[in-house]
């Protein structure tokens, strides 16, 4: 399968279980809103270029905000990140694109704990960066708080469940492939 | 200039995260001012159809609670028909009839049509939900939305084509008049966007008798709203000392967690009733105006 289908795919999926399973299901708490959607741009190759990264990042965002009915919201926040991601990988694992045995993030591919630091960091950017948006449009500064951690917390969970259950199988580069 | 272009190549990146971070901070400004974005009735007919073939599969799951609702409202319609109603032969009894297609004057304030929901949340601070319903089947904005077993659910707030956009109770900038069934008083309900069990009933004076499980009716004062639905019963009562008004938590009627069949409600007088408001409003200030 190419890249580029095995992508569209994975945001297929990461949508659909965004807006009919997370969103959907009673929330544990008011604070807790479980989100995964945005692994996919944390599961995006190596080699995509940064300009094209911005742009697949603000669509990801957008198609989320018209299911939610905030347009704007998410798409702010995964650019963000979209924006921070190459600068994060390079910071973690100084390589070229093309140094890296994987196409993709992943613990395999980066060994676990940079993984862990570039999941985290970027997770706490996208709540960070989300809550406050909108905090600024109501809300108090407590729950601002309260949320942006309990939120972080439960999407780690998340994502490193899916991480475990779903070894992603990526072929190993060689240099007579 | 070629510094300038220098600049712009060099960090062309960043400018490009600057402007798409600007397009989406205006997206979402903008919509919450006015309940509008840009391209939403676009995307609404896209959401609106991918959110019809889920509730399909959906609906399912829950039909036996519906149809539980749906009898008993049919039940409660069948005892209103006219054959249950015997004249006693007297010869001298006064006959009102009971059924409202008479000839004596009345006409048609409220119209109501049915709708299935087909995406609904509960979780966000601003919860709307989507209805199969748009203006092609005459649903337009501030129509209001009651769900099966008669209790209301929101207001219209954005038509497209084949689907509408429903403001939910369950949403922070949400405000609708009403009534408590048992005094008559008047209040706003609203929603603190905590619980999305619980709504808020504001602006009852603490002269007012009121108890725990008293009922609250949408009021007839409303534009929206027609009279008499279920808004929710008090659960929990608190006085404001500040304002010397009640701040009554009220446990909601519908059941917003299995919202499926709706029915949207139309006031028919609503166009002339705004305009008379309005129309009010500006004789008055200018009357102020002139004696100023």
């Amino acid at each position: 399968m190419s890249d580029f289908l095995r992508n569209i795919l994975r945001l297929a999926a990461f949508i659909l279980i965004q807006v009919y399973v997370l969103n959907k299901i009673p929330h544990l708490h008011r604070f807790i809103t479980p989100y995964i959607y945005y692994l996919f741009i944390l599961w995006l190759p190596f080699s995509v270029s940064r300009m094209v990264l911005l742009v697949i990042g603000f669509l990801t965002g957008l198609i989320l905000d018209y299911f939610m009915m905030t347009p704007g919201l998410h798409a702010a926040a995964c650019l963000l990140i979209a924006y921070v991601r190459p600068f994060i990988i390079n910071i973690l694992t100084p390589k070229e694109a093309s140094e890296f045995n994987y196409r993709e993030p992943s613990p395999k591919a980066m060994q676990w704990t940079p993984y862990a630091v570039y999941v985290f960091i970027l997770t706490l950017l996208h709540h960070g960066y989300m809550v406050l948006l909108e905090w600024l449009d109501v809300g108090n500064f407590l729950d601002f708080l309260i949320k942006v951690v309990a939120t972080t917390g439960i999407s780690l969970l998340l994502i490193f469940t899916a991480e475990l259950l779903f070894p992603r199988r990526l072929k190993f580069r060689t240099n007579t492939a | 200039m070629r510094n300038i272009f220098l600049f712009i190549s060099r960090y062309r990146t960043f400018i490009t995260f600057l402007l798409l971070q600007v397009v989406a901070l205006w997206f979402l400004f903008n919509y919450n001012r006015f309940h509008r974005a840009k391209f939403l009735g676009v995307a609404n007919e896209m959401t609106g159809r991918v959110n019809t073939l889920y509730n399909k599969g959906e609906d399912y799951f829950t039909l036996r609670e519906e149809n539980r609702r749906v009898h008993k409202m049919n039940d409660s319609l069948l005892n209103l028909l006219p054959r249950n109603f015997l004249q006693r032969d007297t010869g001298m009894q006064m006959i009102q009839d009971s059924v409202l297609y008479d000839t004596s004057g009345s006409y048609r304030r409220y119209f109501s049509r049915p709708a299935t929901v087909v995406y609904n949340t509960v979780n966000a601070q601003k919860n709307y939900i989507q209805i199969n319903r748009g203006s092609g089947q005459g649903i337009r904005d501030n129509m209001a939305v009651v769900s099966s077993n008669g209790s209301a659910v929101g207001v219209v707030v954005n038509v497209s084509t084949n689907f509408s956009q429903v403001m939910s109770l369950l949403h922070v900038q949400n405000s609708v008049s009403a009534s408590l069934k048992k005094t008559g008083d008047f209040g706003t309900v609203e929603w603190d966007g905590k619980d999305p069990r619980y709504l808020t009933l504001k602006r009852i004076p603490k002269s007012v008798d009121v108890k725990k499980g008293d009922t609250v009716l949408t009021s007839p004062v409303s534009f929206n709203f027609p009279p008499g639905y279920l808004l929710g019963t008090v659960t929990d009562l608190q006085l404001d000392n500040t304002t010397g008004m009640y701040l009554l938590k009220i446990k909601t009627a519908a059941n917003f967690y299995n919202l499926q069949q709706v029915h949207v409600i139309e006031n028919m007088d609503r166009e002339e009733q705004v305009k008379l408001f309005d129309e009010t409003k500006k004789k008055i200030e200018q009357v102020k105006k002139s004696t100023r």
